[in-house]
């Protein structure tokens, strides 16, 4: 079981919510997947509240516990009043914090990320941090108060996969203790395999499942590949060598000349 | 008087926050509100005076990754 924040969990996919082709392959994905954590985020109303009531009524119809992001948010300030407002709507002191740092490449403002995490820390919030897979950003985030890390692998909707595996390496070995969530950057089932194969404790996904051809059969596939990466890491995964290792043994082979 | 509502400028009678959400037809238990930055919780929306010019932001759930 993982354990968040005192919360034991079975699933070690997270999935997010946004870019589904229509609200019933959204939650026939989220079924499939087995996932009992969602992302959600928090955006102006225009309808009067009705567009956000469905939705709001759509997720808790699920029956899977929310994780509130706060998506799109460039300042500290901006970031810790979102989060205040998410938990003001989904009563959790969960937030997956996001403090965006560029444009292009939606990399986290680490600096402000730090900041905005002690200030949640210190306000009660259960701080869940998109961060780089810098080690010492994350010595900060520990500091500031954050007991589980999220790390990206490649940039947001990217579908890159792991681009700095020996970071991630070093993130896993460094941190033995904490529970780590690569989140962002993962295309493919064969990409969260690996991460897990490092043992990382769990993924979050969006894109490679909301824009799948068949979401929910991705939905289906990623979870096999979590837990067969799970699975292999505790197994003891067979470290590469440069020489050739014969398989078959030697001894009593047969001599023909 | 001349309010802010989620970045749109707007001329409205309404004297507080509850009183504004009324008028712009906004309601559900899902609604977050925050007045000129600051979280204003659902219960304190009632005795929330507005002012000349206050920005007031009105968040729902999303979807989100």
């Amino acid at each position: 079981m993982l354990n968040l924040y005192g919360t034991e969990i079975a699933s070690r996919l997270l999935l997010g919510t946004a870019r589904y082709p229509s609200p019933a392959i959204l939650t026939e994905a989220v079924k499939r997947s087995g996932t009992e954590i969602v992302t959600v985020s928090l955006r102006r109303e225009t309808a009067g509240g009705r567009n956000g009531g469905a939705f709001f009524e759509m997720i808790r119809a699920l029956g899977v516990r929310v994780l509130p992001n706060t998506a799109g948010c460039h300042g500290v300030s901006e970031a810790v009043l979102t989060a205040k407002m998410a938990r003001e709507v989904f009563q959790t002191n969960w937030i997956k914090l996001e403090v965006i740092g560029n444009h292009d490449t939606l990399q986290p403002d680490v600096f402000g990320l730090v900041e905005a995490a002690h200030v949640l820390a210190g306000e009660g919030f259960e701080v869940f941090p998109y961060t780089t897979d810098d080690l010492v950003v994350a010595e900060r985030l520990i500091d500031a108060g954050c007991k589980v890390l999220m790390p990206w692998c490649a940039p947001i909707g990217s579908a890159a996969g792991p681009l700095n595996l020996s970071a991630l390496r070093a993130m896993r070995a460094h941190f033995p203790d904490v529970p780590l969530i690569v989140d962002a950057g993962i295309g493919r089932p064969s990409h969260a395999a690996t991460v897990m194969e490092l043992g990382f404790d769990a993924v979050l996904l969006n894109t490679a499942v909301a824009s799948a051809g068949d979401p929910v059969a991705m939905a289906d596939a990623f979870a096999k590949a979590i837990e067969a990466g799970r699975q292999a890491f505790g197994a003891g995964v067979l470290e590469p060598r440069d020489l050739a290792v014969p398989s078959t043994p030697v001894i009593g082979k047969a001599v023909f000349a | 008087m001349r309010l802010i509502v989620n970045g749109e400028p707007q001329d409205i009678t309404a004297k507080t926050l509850s009183e504004l959400l009324t008028l712009m037809e906004y309601e559900g238990e899902w609604l977050a509100t925050a007045v000129n930055g600051e979280l204003v919780h659902r219960e304190d929306r009632v005795g929330h005076a507005l002012h000349e010019n206050d920005r007031i932001e009105v968040l729902t759930p999303m979807q989100g990754g």
